[in-house]
């Protein structure tokens, strides 16, 4: 009999793994990819001291740490419910039923789908795709492709697809429409961008935001943007132009484009066809969230840790007895976060089934998230803090069972 | 015309690997171990996999991470089979979904 099964094997479920099996616990861990690591696996980004976030190296690390201390990792399962018993929850999978006193759900997110016409021609995908295929499964996605869609991750996406060769021919916006929202929108995706600007890894994007601070200034900054866009690394980043549609018999071979007003409408008679083999679609990111949600957990609406997630409070319970939830099912950070919280939850599961000796353990770990999201590189959303005061409150309101 | 990165400026080189072989709507491929179906087939230029099982448009991966099941395809008979998720074994036999009757459509009248 296991003390605790955890569903995904990406940071927060690999790092929860760990810490409550090093308390004793023995733990199961399972993930629907063939291999451990979740997202991670596939992150390559440059630190601000130019040293390489190597996800592949994290995840081996971590995967490796989880076994030594007895985790039994097993891949390729997926987990299609959960459902409370009378002694903790059962869980389905695609090899049988499994049966938990404590249950940590650990997800992750799934990436907004966003349909621009023509995005179901073969060699458009979604941005993370091209990102697991380059970096994971090595393998090229194309010669030449276009990005629709501007936000901190598909920059950081384009820039690991260069590195492997790919040639992005430039990045737009997706049309807009209420489908797409702000990221169709030129000064919205201005203000968004330059709200992360000083995490952005380019000197150009740094320097606009001293000089566009205000909302004026924002205004002109769209406005005269410069029709060719400007360039990082080579890749020209064009918040003026939008995709109509993407072009193609039976893959893709273009993708119509047009110049667009600082409010996203096509402006007559600039439209062209630019051609592709290739199209990534970025559309963000929203916590994967569904099994929490047919377990029966409350949730919340919070826009800026992604959409949905399941209240919890620092402990990472949720308000069902045994069912804990951790990464960025919780909201939507980077992996050092969801690692960060993925020990908390996995001592504070040490700490229910009464096997935590130590409680300043889980009350350092609790510290550490915080400490570790004020040092992030990548930050999703500049309003991060403000959600994750709301969830809290939220649970304390809803008095999540305090062990 | 292989599509694979070896040669990865921050990665490194991929160690050699075991080949594998299969076939994907009847015509042989080879892929390596460790590859799952999409990659390989993509590797080989091989971009739909599927149509619409209504409409007959062409289909391939989309969020290749499990998700949207865009690249549903049939192996060794078992069908709606995640490629993006699927390593290939060898002598595996994938083939790719094909359109499918609607007698119910248009008020129950199959064309
Ligand atoms: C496509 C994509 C690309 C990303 N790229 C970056 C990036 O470059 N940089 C960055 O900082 N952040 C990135 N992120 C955010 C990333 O999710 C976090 O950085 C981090 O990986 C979150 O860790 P996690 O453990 O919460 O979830 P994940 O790493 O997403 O792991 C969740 C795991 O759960 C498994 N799983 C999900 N559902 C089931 C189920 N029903 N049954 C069984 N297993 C299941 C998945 O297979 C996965 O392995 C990306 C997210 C996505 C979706
Ligand atoms: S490409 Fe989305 S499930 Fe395989």
């Amino acid at each position: 009999m296991i003390d605790a099964l955890i569903i995904g094997a990406g940071p927060a479920g690999l790092s929860a793994a760990i810490a409550c099996a090093k308390q004793g616990l023995s733990v199961r861990v399972v993930d629907e990819f063939y291999r451990a690591g979740g997202r991670l696996l596939g992150q390559l980004h440059q630190e601000p001291d130019g040293t390489w976030w190597n996800g592949i190296d994290e995840a081996t690390r971590l995967d490796r740490e989880a076994r030594a201390v007895g985790v039994e990792i097993e891949c390729g399962v997926s987990v299609y419910n959960v459902v409370p018993s009378p002694t903790g929850w059962i869980v389905s999978t695609t090899t049988g039923e499994i049966e938990t006193p404590q249950l940590l759900i650990a997800t992750g997110a799934s990436e907004t789908a966003v349909p621009v016409p023509g995005w179901t021609l073969p060699g458009t995908m979604s941005i993370g795709a091209a990102q697991v295929m380059t970096n994971v499964q090595r393998v090229r996605v194309g010669e030449r492709g276009v990005v629709i869609g501007v936000n901190i991750l598909s920059v950081a996406i384009a820039r690991e697809l260069q590195l492997a060769g790919i040639k992005i021919d430039r990045m737009i916006l997706p049309p807009v429409s209420t489908v797409t929202g702000n990221a169709g929108v030129p000064e919205e995706v201005m203000r968004s961008l330059l709200r992360v600007a000083h995490l952005a890894p380019s000197p150009i994007i740094r320097w606009g935001s001293q000089l566009m601070k205000s909302t004026w200034m924002q205004r002109l900054g769209v406005s005269l943007y410069p029709p060719q866009g400007f360039s990082m690394w080579n890749i020209p980043i064009q918040l003026r132009t939008a995709a109509l549609e993407i072009v193609g018999t039976s893959q893709v071979e273009g993708v119509r484009i047009a110049r667009i007003t600082p409010d996203g409408q096509p402006v007559a008679g600039t439209e062209q066809i630019i051609p592709a083999d290739f199209v990534c679609i970025a559309g963000g990111l929203s916590p994967l969230a569904e099994l929490a949600a047919i377990a029966g957990c409350p949730f919340a609406y919070v826009p800026s840790l992604g959409g949905h997630v399941p209240i919890h409070n620092d402990q990472m319970q949720t308000s069902l007895p045994g069912l804990f939830v951790a990464g960025n099912i919780t909201g939507v950070e980077s992996a050092k976060v969801a690692m960060a919280q993925g020990t908390v939850a996995g001592l504070s599961m040490s700490y229910s089934r009464g096997a935590l000796s130590d409680r300043e353990l889980l009350e350092n770990a609790i510290q550490q998230v915080s400490s570790v999201r004020q040092r992030a590189t990548i930050q999703f959303h500049p309003d991060i803090v403000e959600g994750r005061a709301l969830v809290g409150n939220l649970a304390l309101a809803g008095s999540v069972n305090q062990s | 015309m292989s599509q694979r990165i070896v040669d990865h400026p921050v990665l490194g080189s991929l160690a050699a690997r075991n080949q594998l072989r299969f076939t994907f709507n009847g015509t042989p491929y080879s892929a390596y171990e460790g590859e799952t179906i999409a990659a390989a087939l993509l590797a080989s230029g091989v971009r739909t996999l599927r149509v619409h099982e209504e409409k007959g448009t062409p289909r391939g991966i989309y969020c290749n991470i499990g998700h949207c099941y865009e690249c549903r395809v049939n192996v060794d008979g078992v069908p709606t089979v995640r490629a993006c998720m699927t390593l290939v074994q060898d002598g595996m036999q994938v083939t790719a979904g094909t359109v499918l009757p609607t007698p119910l459509k248009k008020g129950g009248h199959s064309q």
